[in-house]
């Protein structure tokens, strides 16, 4: 009796492909499961001490405010400004557009220093409103609950906007004209026709942005003040070597999380259809004078706005460091921050890190997603369900949880309970990378390979390729948009990576966010925007590359 | 003699006074394109009317034009003696069936047909009773509770209807209405569809590419083509007096054969021989002009060699080919060099047999 034979299944290919996907379980097995596992296993005995501590509790409380509060704020900026940009014309149409996605652009730790400069206690913003309004003190402190969600908002909206904007490009018009024509008002037509339809995109985007909200680390971490959330619990619990306390934490967090995505998944599947449509709705040129006036400034302003965070921190990043105390702008600058990071031994290993480690990281998404998006979209086997779901579940999973985990499991040499020890040394950090990417680049690989007829891999095999040929020259090119754009993406994500980092990291192997940081804590502002700016040049440019492969593609 | 044939010009104002839709040379362009140009038509208190033409003739733009969610560049939209050209759709109380139902999937049948009531404020009861009327008069009675995802295509189009009838309409519009159901339900809901909407007695102008759907249907059509009325008339108008060979292109199968008018027949000359064929309708051309003359399969028969040889009115031809057709056979007969005419006979003959050819009844001519 073969392996093969013994996986079951109905016919040879189905236990091939069962055998092939063997070790892509194994491996999630290892690094997914076991380290979530482990988390649980190790939070038995501390459950007591979590919910007789206050902090705790109240740290539980403010993440699911944090993140409910995040959700509704994204969805006040994300939704309105979906509809104004798909169904209106006006002047500065195209530029907000384009701005609108700016935020995205922003790793998270460098969007909280922008802030930090814009709108903190000596930020820039703070400063022009006080001394315009006249006022003897700072009109607002750049703190607590309200400072998290303002930053949230900020980030986050995108998603809505990018999620909200791609339903209604699809959205039928002929169905609000047919509300229109049965004598439904606007309000009526919103609120009974076009939001219900939306309803999955609208769900769909404020999950990843309850999600994210959740487990957001930088933000409470920066300028909570004396707010605490779960994320940033559970790097106090384990700095305090309380780390039983820091598995439960790691425990409820991710535990809310997987709540949060149930409770959305089930309201959606509470409204399931698929909103048919070609979409066919052409943008409403708008045609009040006073209106196109009002919308070309209010555009105008919220462009600043957005656009603000990216232009202080280059602003920023020429500023001698330690130069800006109490002046409203720096008063000295340099081009000295930069070439330092590329000339002091020390200010370089951290890029050198980030980028070594981002490509390996990315190299190993690559082959296992392949693989994996190869098997869940082309093949029928038992334990397709079982992958498709591994794969997906990283992403449930908050970054500090999924380090936690890593951290409970790779922190010893016991090959008998299958762990080995990593933690300490330098590849701890790829594969926390490489763990949390996984989701990102399956999904890519998968859209794109569902996108290809299923029967072309069959067609190659019956004109006499060989299974390989067949992959190389038909399989693999139908995934090239997924494979570059998830590549991309997952290196972006790496490069600028910080929640999982800063639990994990070592001096050796410290990441440019880290070093930020550090920075940060020695009020080397400019070196802090040095590094930040190349990492917005980074994702710039490697965003501005997915384009243009992609149109090369088409 | 325009008037004869039910063929308003283009230039012409259509006076007023009349209690239906009168549509009076709207025109309309997207990016620099004509799609709409100088059409004017009307629609007679509890009419048919069908706005017939293949895709780009400006059909579905002149009805959405009427229902009000575009607006023409120039040109009127006269409804009932007042001017609607510049009303949004929902003061129109006009019905519309679109093209593809635009039913809302997130209700269920009956809040669907219901929805024009709700908008009108309602109360919950009564438009359930009402919407549960009118599914019972579409006999889509006990389906109220469905999700419309869950009916095919011809029940769609049915609650599509009722949702548009609901309201009481002043005028209904339907835009391709049978054009999602397969051929054989299509011609069953012919029927079913004239039958509804002369029971609603609101008048109706639907849109169509197909000319069948438009003669069982309509009362009347209106052919366009590049955006321009070709002629409108009733389906015995436009099929037995043409006005242009555009419309006797259109409707049905022709061949035109070029012709002289000469009083009330047509001289046809053929390899040097000339033949006299009697004239239904001359389209205004006048003694002596030439022009073509239009046949139809079922204007023409065959008639083997010999037996009426010389004889005036039977044509020489030879058999081109054959194709089998249920009833009888196709055929197509050359006359000469360039003239090649479809007949249908129940008769075998094979290519390359050399046959006479007949016209047996007085045929349409155009310019």
């Amino acid at each position: 009796m073969t392996i093969a034979s013994w996986l079951g299944g109905r016919s040879r290919a189905e236990r091939l492909a069962t055998l092939a996907a063997l070790p892509l379980l194994l491996i999630l097995a290892w690094t997914v499961i076991y380290p979530n596992v482990s988390v649980i296993a190790g939070s038995f005995g501390h459950w007591k001490e979590f919910a007789e501590s206050p902090s705790d509790v109240e740290a539980l409380k403010n993440s699911i405010i944090i993140a409910v509060a995040s959700v509704v704020a994204s969805l006040a900026i994300g939704v309105p400004l979906a509809f104004l940009l798909t169904r209106f014309d006006f002047p500065g149409r195209t530029l907000l557009r384009a701005a609108a996605l700016l935020p995205a652009a922003l790793p998270p730790l460098v969007g909280v220093i922008s802030f930090l400069f814009l709108y903190g206690d000596t930020g820039v913003i703070t400063r022009v409103t006080q001394i315009v309004l006249g006022l003897k003190e700072v009109p607002w402190h750049l703190n607590g609950i309200g400072a998290i969600i303002f930053i949230h908002a900020y980030t986050m909206y995108v998603y809505v906007y990018l999620f909200v904007s791609a339903g209604l490009e699809r959205y039928e018009s002929s169905l609000d004209e047919a509300a229109i024509g049965l004598g439904a008002g606007t309000f009526r037509r919103l609120t009974r026709v076009t939001l219900p339809l939306l309803t999955p995109a609208i769900a769909g985007s404020a999950l990843l942005v309850f999600m994210s909200a959740l487990g957001s680390f930088s933000a409470p971490y920066v300028f909570g003040g004396g707010i605490r959330v779960l994320s940033t619990q559970i790097l106090n619990s384990k700095l305090n070597d309380a780390i039983g306390l820091a598995y439960v934490e790691t425990t409820v967090l991710a535990i809310s999380a997987v709540a949060g995505l149930m409770l959305f998944r089930w309201l959606e599947g509470k409204r399931l259809y698929v909103a048919p449509g070609k979409g066919g709705a052409s943008r409403q040129p708008v045609r009040s004078r006073s209106a196109r006036i009002g919308l070309a400034c209010a555009a105008g302003l919220i462009v600043l706005v957005l656009v603000l965070p990216h232009l202080m921190i280059v602003l920023v990043s020429f500023a001698k460091d330690g130069a800006w105390t109490t002046q409203m702008l720096p008063p000295e600058y340099t081009t000295h921050n930069y070439a330092g990071l590329f000339t002091t031994n020390q200010l370089w290993t951290p890029i050198r890190n980030s980028i070594v480690m981002s490509v390996l990281a990315t190299a190993a998404d690559l082959v296992f997603c392949v693989a994996g998006a190869y098997l869940i979209v082309t093949r029928k086997f038992s334990g397709r369900k079982l992958l498709e779901t591994l794969v997906a579940l990283p992403w449930a999973i908050p970054g500090t949880a999924v380090a936690l985990g890593l951290l409970a499991t790779f922190n010893t040499n016991d090959l008998a309970a299958g762990k080995i020890l990593l933690v300490g040394t330098f590849w701890i950090l790829p594969l926390a990378y490489f763990v949390r990417n996984i989701p990102l680049v399956s999904q890519a690989v998968e859209g794109s390979l569902r996108q290809m007829d299923l029967s072309l891999e069959s067609a190659a095999r019956g004109l006499g390729a060989s299974w390989w040929m067949a992959v190389r020259r038909v399989v693999l090119p139908a995934a090239r948009p997924g494979i570059v754009a998830g590549a991309l993406l997952a290196c972006v994500t790496a490069v600028g990576e910080f929640v999982a980092s800063i639990v994990l990291y070592t001096h050796g192997n410290r990441p440019i966010s880290i070093e930020i940081l550090a920075q940060l804590r020695s009020y080397a502002f400019g070196t802090a925007s040095a590094y930040s700016a190349l990492l917005i040049g980074l994702v710039l440019i490697m965003a501005l590359t997915a384009r243009i492969a992609e149109s090369r593609m088409k | 003699m325009d008037e004869v044939l039910g063929f308003a010009h283009k230039e012409s104002r259509v006076s007023g006074g009349s209690d239906g839709l009168i549509v009076d040379a709207i025109a309309r362009s997207f990016n620099g394109q004509r799609a709409v140009d100088q059409v004017s038509f009307e629609v007679r208190p509890g009419e048919l009317v069908a706005l017939v033409g293949a895709s780009g003739s400006g059909k579905t733009t002149t009805l959405r034009i009427v229902a009000g969610y575009e607006q023409p560049d120039s040109g009127r939209v006269l409804f009932g003696g007042q001017d609607f050209t510049r009303l949004g759709p929902a003061k129109r109380g006009f019905g519309m069936v679109f093209q593809h139902y635009a039913l809302f999937p997130h209700m269920s049948v009956i809040e669907n047909v219901a929805f024009g009531l709700e908008a009108r404020g309602v109360g919950r009861a009564e438009r359930r009773q009402r919407a549960g009327a009118a599914l019972e008069r579409v006999g889509l009675d006990g389906k109220g509770e469905r999700m419309v995802q869950q009916l095919s295509g011809g029940e769609q189009q049915r609650v599509a209807l009722a949702r548009a009838v609901l309201i009481e309409p002043r005028l209904l519009l339907l835009d391709e209405p049978l054009s999602n159901l397969d051929p054989t339900l299509r011609a069953s809901t012919r029927d079913e569809l004239r039958a509804t909407l002369k029971a609603t007695k609101a008048p109706a102008l639907f849109v169509t590419h197909d000319q069948d759907d438009a003669f069982a249907i309509a009362d009347r059509i209106v052919l366009l083509s590049l955006g321009h009325v070709l002629q409108i008339g009733s389906s015995e108008d436009l099929y037995d007096r043409p006005v242009s060979r555009q419309v006797a292109k259109f409707i049905g199968h022709a061949t035109l054969v070029h012709a002289r008018r000469h009083g009330d027949s047509a001289d046809v000359t053929i390899d040097g021989t000339t033949h006299q064929v009697a004239l239904s309708s001359f389209a205004g051309l006048s003694d002596g002009e030439t022009g073509a003359i239009v046949l139809r399969p079922e204007a023409v028969e065959i008639v083997p060699r010999g037996e009426g040889r010389g004889t005036d009115g039977e044509w020489p031809a030879v058999v081109d080919s054959r194709r089998f057709a249920g009833a009888g056979f196709v055929y197509r007969l050359r006359l000469d060099h360039e003239i090649v005419i479809e007949v249908a006979s129940r008769s075998r003959i094979d290519p390359g047999t050399t046959v006479g050819m007949r016209v047996t009844r007085p045929v349409p001519m155009v310019p």
